[in-house]
């Protein structure tokens, strides 16, 4: 190990310290803010794994997401099964899922896949109602748990270092080597003998994988589950917006996109709440015109400028 | 403006002068704001402005947290022990999210530091918001919740109280209407049933299939829409076809509009015909008018008592909005619920006001209400447009129920 990532590894060391500390520090409503903000970042970051090399716009977080927090809520409201194994039931049917949707679609130019994608959380949430309608029935989901936010936060929390870890592990690996290929030219990288729909495949099962353990994480705090609420949309995009806001071209990046992001939110949420659209319109164009390679791109760019 | 004409024309202006009274100003300013925090209390509350549940919110909530704040506000104020306080409202929207209704929540709690908190709207956002009224203290009397799981969540939550009945008492109250009309040789035996294939839709559908078949009718038709369906005349077709006696649709708002618009158009021939949510809005017979006579739907009121007649015309005055015919009314008697808990004991001491609530009856506009385990047996199950009035026909507990009517055709 050389000094630089001795540094690096110092850094990443005393940044999670910190965010574990958060809870002992903060209570009620800056915890909250916490919670969802590091909700963002693991879902973020695990999506800049994929879609950052490959340049695939993905909008199906809210559809693992959503598959997370349904079937957590199922297992443990309708037969009462534990919320540790729901989980890992989840992550295993949204990681299958994204396999079959990646190998359906994956092979296809991107335009294709991000239309689907687009449709997907619309899609399971209404195969989901549509199956509870005709087989399962319901009484409504409840997920009664004694979890206070801390706890969410700290799941939450191991969640985003274990996505920054294997995000680190596989920009080591010749997975990682192969990604930034196919990014940079897909059809050089067929022609070096790079497995290219395999290895995109690969790395859209973990944000699958990562987004379904989020949304099982985050169901307790919900409560009580309803198809459309999980299902969201809105989720898809803001993870998105998030994402390319801070940079994808870095590992860290997302992470300096979803901070502002839900202070900003949040401010304008108090103060001007009619005003939240607008607002993630403004950062769509404020990415597309100013902020190309997002928070992080900027700030390499004034490093650069004050290096010369 | 002004200030800019003081300056040039005022031949003494000093800096120092400007200063200082710059300074007094905002002292006194000061000294205004913090004698007027001292003398309100703070209530807040959360609910959707924006989102799919916006619509039944500002018909059902928000006015009538409008018209308690203003009219506690006009009387100059809660009565505690130590003088009159008035109500300082704060008010946030959830966005239909839960996770942004509980930010707010935490927001009231932690930042505002508000003293009580008007229970949310809509059954998940009350049972995701009870852990942290719970964690805080609040008392939380929850309106616009519907759950068969009251008693779990009663014992898990201490200062929980539901006022609006359980899924199983309100089909319930459906099955006893056409039992009734069955007997009274108004309808047949036969029940088309439809169903929203959302949450509230389906556990409502599920409850009701074995309570109609035992109570001896026969389900000719049983179908479900996915939420958001625009174009539902199969739905109504298919249930035509299957000549039914009555018809219950468990629906949600904008397809309790659709399904009925249908209906008007194929002549749906039924004796009895039911839609659950949105059915007693104003809204619902201003668009069909007279065509709606006779439509029973989900919850009622007794629009004759003295003091409902008071509720309403206020309600209008006030919001400039109708109330509508069921939770309308209870949404306001939760909140004269938490006024004459609060002047009840005197003083902001959350523990006090809840355990006030469990102990003692309420005089409010529905008449006396108490609380058994912090749940409410007092409420409207089954209501009916009579002559453009939407009366309570069904209930647990009410008072002046009206005669049911036939439904004889859309005129």
């Amino acid at each position: 190990m050389n000094a630089a990532s001795v540094k690096n590894l110092s850094i990443a060391i005393v940044c999670i310290v910190l965010a574990a500390l958060i809870p002992f520090v903060f209570n009620g409503y800056w915890l909250s803010i916490a919670l969802t903000a590091m909700m963002y970042i693991a879902l973020s970051t695990s999506w800049a794994l994929f879609s950052g090399p490959t340049h695939y716009i993905s909008l199906a977080s809210g559809a693992f997401f959503g598959i997370g927090g349904y079937l957590v809520a199922t297992g443990m409201s309708d037969y009462n099964l534990s919320f540790w194994l729901m989980m890992a039931i989840a992550a295993v049917v949204a990681t299958v899922l994204a396999a079959l949707i990646g190998m359906a679609t994956l092979r296809l130019s991107g335009v294709y896949f991000v239309i689907f994608t687009l449709g997907l959380a619309e899609m399971i949430r209404n195969l989901v109602s549509w199956v509870q309608n005709n087989f399962l029935g319901s009484r409504g989901l409840y997920v009664l748990t004694d979890f206070t936010e801390a706890h969410i936060y700290w799941m939450l929390l191991t969640v985003s270092v274990i996505v920054f870890a294997l995000g680190w592990v596989i920009s080591q690996s010749r997975l990682g080597f192969a990604m930034r290929i196919i990014g940079n030219d897909e059809t050089v990288a067929r022609h070096v003998g790079i497995n290219t729909a395999k290895a995109k495949v690969l790395l859209f099962m973990t944000t699958g994988f990562f987004a379904a353990i989020v949304g099982a994480i985050i169901a307790p705090r919900y409560s009580y589950i309803e198809p459309n609420l999980v299902f969201s949309p809105e989720l898809s995009f803001l993870v998105v917006i998030m994402a390319l806001l801070g940079g994808m071209h870095r590992l860290w990046g997302p992470l300096l996109g979803v901070i502002p992001f839900t202070l900003i939110w949040e401010a304008i949420s108090i103060w001007l709440p009619n005003f939240t659209t607008l607002f993630l319109g403004l950062t769509f164009l404020i990415i597309v015109y100013f902020l190309p390679n997002g928070v992080v791109g900027l700030l390499e760019k004034l490093r650069a400028r004050v290096a010369t | 403006m002004i200030k800019a004409r003081m300056i040039k024309t005022n031949p003494t202006f000093s800096v120092r002068k400007l200063v200082r009274q710059l300074g007094s100003a905002v002292l006194i300013a000061g000294l205004a704001f913090t004698a007027q925090a001292a003398d309100t209390i703070k209530i807040g509350a959360v609910a959707p402005k924006t989102g799919p549940l916006a619509g039944g919110a500002t018909v059902t909530q928000w006015p009538n947290v409008q018209l308690w704040v203003e009219e506690v506000n006009a009387r100059g104020g809660l009565k505690l022990k130590d003088g009159q306080r008035m109500i300082e409202l704060i008010e946030y929207d959830d966005k239909t999210n839960p996770g942004e209704h509980i930010k707010a929540v935490q927001r009231l709690a932690t930042q505002d530091k508000v003293d009580f908190i008007i229970a949310p709207y809509g059954t998940g956002f009350n049972v995701a918001a009870a852990p942290i009224y719970a964690k805080y203290g609040y008392p939380q009397i929850a309106v616009s919740a519907i759950t068969d799981k009251m008693d779990e969540l009663t014992a898990r939550y201490p200062g929980l109280f539901f006022t609006l009945g359980t899924t199983t008492s309100f089909v319930n109250g459906v099955k006893d209407i056409l039992v009734d009309m069955r007997e009274s040789g108004k309808i047949g035996n036969k029940v088309a049933m439809v169903n929203v294939a959302d949450a509230f839709g389906i556990e409502l559908a599920e409850a009701a299939r074995p309570i109609f078949t035992d109570a001896g009718f026969e389900l000719v038709y049983d179908n479900s829409y996915p939420l958001g369906t625009p174009d539902l005349s199969p739905i109504i077709k298919g249930a035509k076809d299957a000549a039914p006696d009555a018809f219950v649709a468990w629906s949600y708002p904008p397809d309790t509009f659709g399904l009925t618009e249908q209906a008007i158009i194929e002549d749906l021939d039924v004796g009895a015909y039911y839609t659950a949510v949105a059915t007693c809005f104003p809204a619902f017979a201003g668009k069909f008018g007279s065509k709606i006579d006779g439509v029973l739907g989900a919850g009622g009121v007794n629009p004759d008592t003295d003091k409902m007649k008071d509720y309403f015309a206020k309600h209008k005055e006030i919001t400039g909005k109708d109330a509508d015919g069921w939770a309308s009314a209870n949404t306001y008697v939760s909140m004269q619920i938490l006024e004459q808990a609060i002047e009840g004991v005197g003083e902001v001491d959350r523990e006090k006001v809840t355990q006030y609530i469990k102990d003692n009856a309420f005089d409010t506009i529905m008449g006396e209400i108490s609380f058994e385990n912090q749940v409410s047996n007092k409420f409207w199950t089954v209501g009916q447009w009579q002559d453009g009035v939407y009366r309570g026909v069904a209930s647990s507990n009410m008072e002046g129920a009206a005669e049911i009517k036939q439904k004889s055709g859309w005129n």
